[in-house]
């Protein structure tokens, strides 16, 4: 019942190796069948995303064992040579597995600490795989109790839940003026990179009219049909500016593009409704003395790297109190283990105990012929009821008390202690 | 059990405040729900627990200040409730709870002394006083609000943000339900003071007769007519009109306090 994991990430691999090694649905099955039918794995999951492809598993016999089987499989599986691949690999076994899971699926271990995607990967990978039967019941547990950690770290602490990218600040500090994003307009001036992060941010906020401002007319078109916007023509700011709630500029120009003029004409005719401007340019789009109009809010490029180095403070701040979490679960999960190992085990001595017995009384009863039937029945039955006594208590107390299962974790040295190899459950 | 509903109330209240904090914090849906459900069982515990006093002084809520302050805060609960269902947003209930929560308690641990009864006057009478106390509830409300409004506004102008801004409702949401529990308090205040002024003509066979308690009431209304209006214009919408309704709610104090304690002949605890 050990558990095992390879895998590798962007911390170990390049994207070249990563993209190699990285697993369709397709594959995932495939590698589990594979796995199965070649004795390496008993249980087998598969996580694959963009930033990792790992492989938890419950081999049949010991984790430490296995891993070689595994590298080598995973080589041989995504043609990949084996000295490369061994560089960017990781192993970790039973309580570390465990843990890197755990923290996997609380987002302390992604790039972008704390991220939300993770979750929903893990949670997808593990219905994936449970619904194709390549799990069992260690591997069942262990990414329940994973997914249980993911929505633990979530909501009760403040991990995710500030924006970590300059588009995704800008676009949630809109919504701090104007609330969902579902009834405004936004206009985008210019439609570099920047100015499509911005936008993807929007679209996914629901923003419900998006207009783009381009000197070329023909990425402004591009940008529109992709994202279901429309044209403005360069410099028509009456238009723009009338309906716009949130504007975007991003373009390359010496001169500031917006000036204090023109969104003084524009704040009259929109009636001083709130503005929200983001100015990503560099050298800056917006006049500086623009922030000091009435109900307009302008945040530059430094202002809104600023909030996300805050951000990602604030969520560095609260990894003890995910890392609490996690080893909480690990705990738990491992008491779990210990506890069905060793019922297990109690299982298997007590077998042991009856076959002792019945050599023992095989052996010493023959010379026993003084004795009647009715003696050597009541005899046995006595021996019988003192192994049941003997056995009894420690398996009624195995399955009642949590404390006793966490400190006998190490079930391996029982085993050793009272059964010989041949008969390990 | 005595004092049942007063500790009903109170943990209703309480578990609606954590709960409210709770989805502020943590944005889940279900968390602001069960703030809302907590706030519906405060407000029916609420009603029990003015009751349970009224008949034990033998009196109506508005005859003493304590009474006062308990239907005020019930009425604050009840407004809220009504602006929460209505504009679908329950990010400021967390922001409102602790002012329900200080009158309820205000009022009902104070010792309350055994009152005369109160005086029959009627119907009309009880509507233009609990009218007039929902009008300074809504009031109350539209100022808890707009002080929301202008420190948030500050907040977002300077670029401190802090860890504050990220938990506060959005602008906007702030300035619409500022304008919504206005116009609340204008209709309750204007039929409030409308019914006062037949139960004075029933009562004394005229319709006026001097008591500064008016001349306050007639320039609360004006004011705040006039926040309502200019909250839409061009000029004011923003964190002018927020300051205005923070100005006008202090005359509503002064209307509460200097006017009923040593002006007003006819009004006292409202």
């Amino acid at each position: 019942m050990e558990i095992v994991l390879v895998g590798l990430n962007h911390r170990t691999a390049p994207v070249e190796v990563r993209e190699r090694v990285s697993f369709t649905a397709e594959q995932s099955r495939k590698a589990a069948d594979e796995l199965r039918s070649r004795g390496i794995l008993q249980e087998t999951l598969v996580l694959s995303t963009c930033n990792r492809s790992e492989i938890y598993g419950v081999p049949p016999e010991s984790s430490h064992e296995c891993a070689p089987g595994l590298s080598s499989f995973l080589s041989e599986f995504h043609a990949v040579r084996a000295d490369v691949l061994g560089l960017s690999l990781y192993h970790h076994y039973d309580r570390e597995a465990v843990r890197h899971l755990f923290r996997v699926s609380a987002g302390l271990d992604s790039m972008l600490l704390g991220e939300a995607e993770i979750l929903g990967q893990v949670r997808d990978a593990y219905r994936f795989a449970h619904e194709y039967g390549a799990t069992g019941p260690v591997l069942n547990r262990l990414f329940q109790g994973a997914l249980e950690v993911g929505k633990r770290v979530r909501s009760e602490t403040e991990l995710g839940t500030r924006p970590m990218s300059v588009a995704s600040a800008g676009v949630k500090l809109a919504e701090r003026i104007f609330g969902k994003m579902n009834e405004r307009s936004a206009l985008v001036i210019g439609a570099g990179t920047i100015s499509e992060q911005v936008v993807n941010q929007l679209r996914d906020r629901g923003i419900a009219r998006l207009f783009i401002m381009n000197r070329s007319r023909d990425r402004a078109d591009e940008l529109a049909i992709r994202f279901g916007g429309k044209v403005v023509g360069w410099g028509e700011w009456e238009t723009a500016l009338k309906v716009a709630d949130v504007v975007v500029s991003s373009v390359a120009s010496e001169e500031p593009v917006l000036r204090r003029e023109i969104l003084q004409g524009a704040m009259s005719a929109r009636g001083n409704r709130a503005l929200f401007l983001m100015d990503l340019g560099l050298p800056r789009n917006i006049e500086a003395s623009v922030a000091e109009l009435y109900n307009i809010y302008v945040y530059n490029i430094d202002d809104l790297t600023e909030i996300v180095e805050q951000n990602r403070n604030a969520r560095e701040s609260e990894i003890p109190r995910a890392e609490t979490i996690v080893d909480e679960h690990v705990g738990k999960f491992l008491s779990w283990q210990a506890s069905v190992e060793l019922v297990g085990l109690v299982d298997a001595l007590r077998a042991r105990l009856r076959e002792e017995r019945a050599a023992f009384i095989h052996a010493r009863m023959d010379s026993m012929n003084h004795l009647s039937a009715a003696e050597r029945e009541r005899m046995e039955s006595m021996m019988d009821e003192l192994l049941e006594k003997l056995l009894l208590q420690p398996a009624e107390r195995l399955r009642g008390e949590k404390e006793l299962r966490r400190k006998i974790q190490n079930v391996e040295a029982l085993r050793d202690l009272f059964l010989s190899n041949r008969e390990k459950p | 059990m005595k004092d049942l509903f007063l500790i009903l109330t109170i943990a209703a209240y309480a578990g609606s405040l954590a709960l409210y904090l709770r989805f502020l914090n943590t944005g889940k849906e279900i968390t602001g729900r069960l703030g809302t459900l907590f706030l519906g069982l405060g407000l029916v515990a609420h009603y029990f627990a003015l009751l349970e006093r009224s008949r034990g002084l033998h009196t109506v809520p508005y005859h003493d200040l304590y009474g006062s302050m308990s239907l005020f805060g019930w009425l604050l609960a009840l407004t809220y409730l009504g602006l929460e269902l209505f504009h679908r947003q329950r990010s400021v209930g967390a922001f409102v709870l602790p002012f329900i929560i200080v009158f309820f308690v205000a009022a009902h641990l104070a010792p309350a002394d055994r009152l005369s009864p109160a005086p029959a006057r009627g119907v009309i009478f009880a509507f233009h006083v609990t009218l007039s106390i929902l009008a300074y509830a809504a009031f109350a409300l539209s100022f808890v609000f707009s002080l929301i409004f202008l420190g948030e506004e500050r907040l977002l102008r300077s670029h401190k943000l802090g860890d504050i801004v990220w938990r506060l409702p959005p602008l906007e949401l702030l300035e619409r339900m500022s304008r919504s529990s206005v116009l609340v308090g204008l209709v309750a205040i204007a039929i409030g003071t409308a019914l006062g002024f037949v139960w004075v003509d029933r009562l004394m066979g005229q319709i006026w007769y001097y008591d500064p308690k008016y001349v306050i009431t007639l320039l609360v209304l004006l004011l705040y007519v006039l926040y309502f209006h200019l909250a839409r214009t061009a000029s004011w919408r923003g964190a002018r009109a927020s300051k205005l309704c923070i100005f006008n709610f202090f005359v509503v104090v002064m209307s509460f306090t200097v006017v009923n304690l040593y002006l007003s002949q006819s009004h006292r605890y409202f």
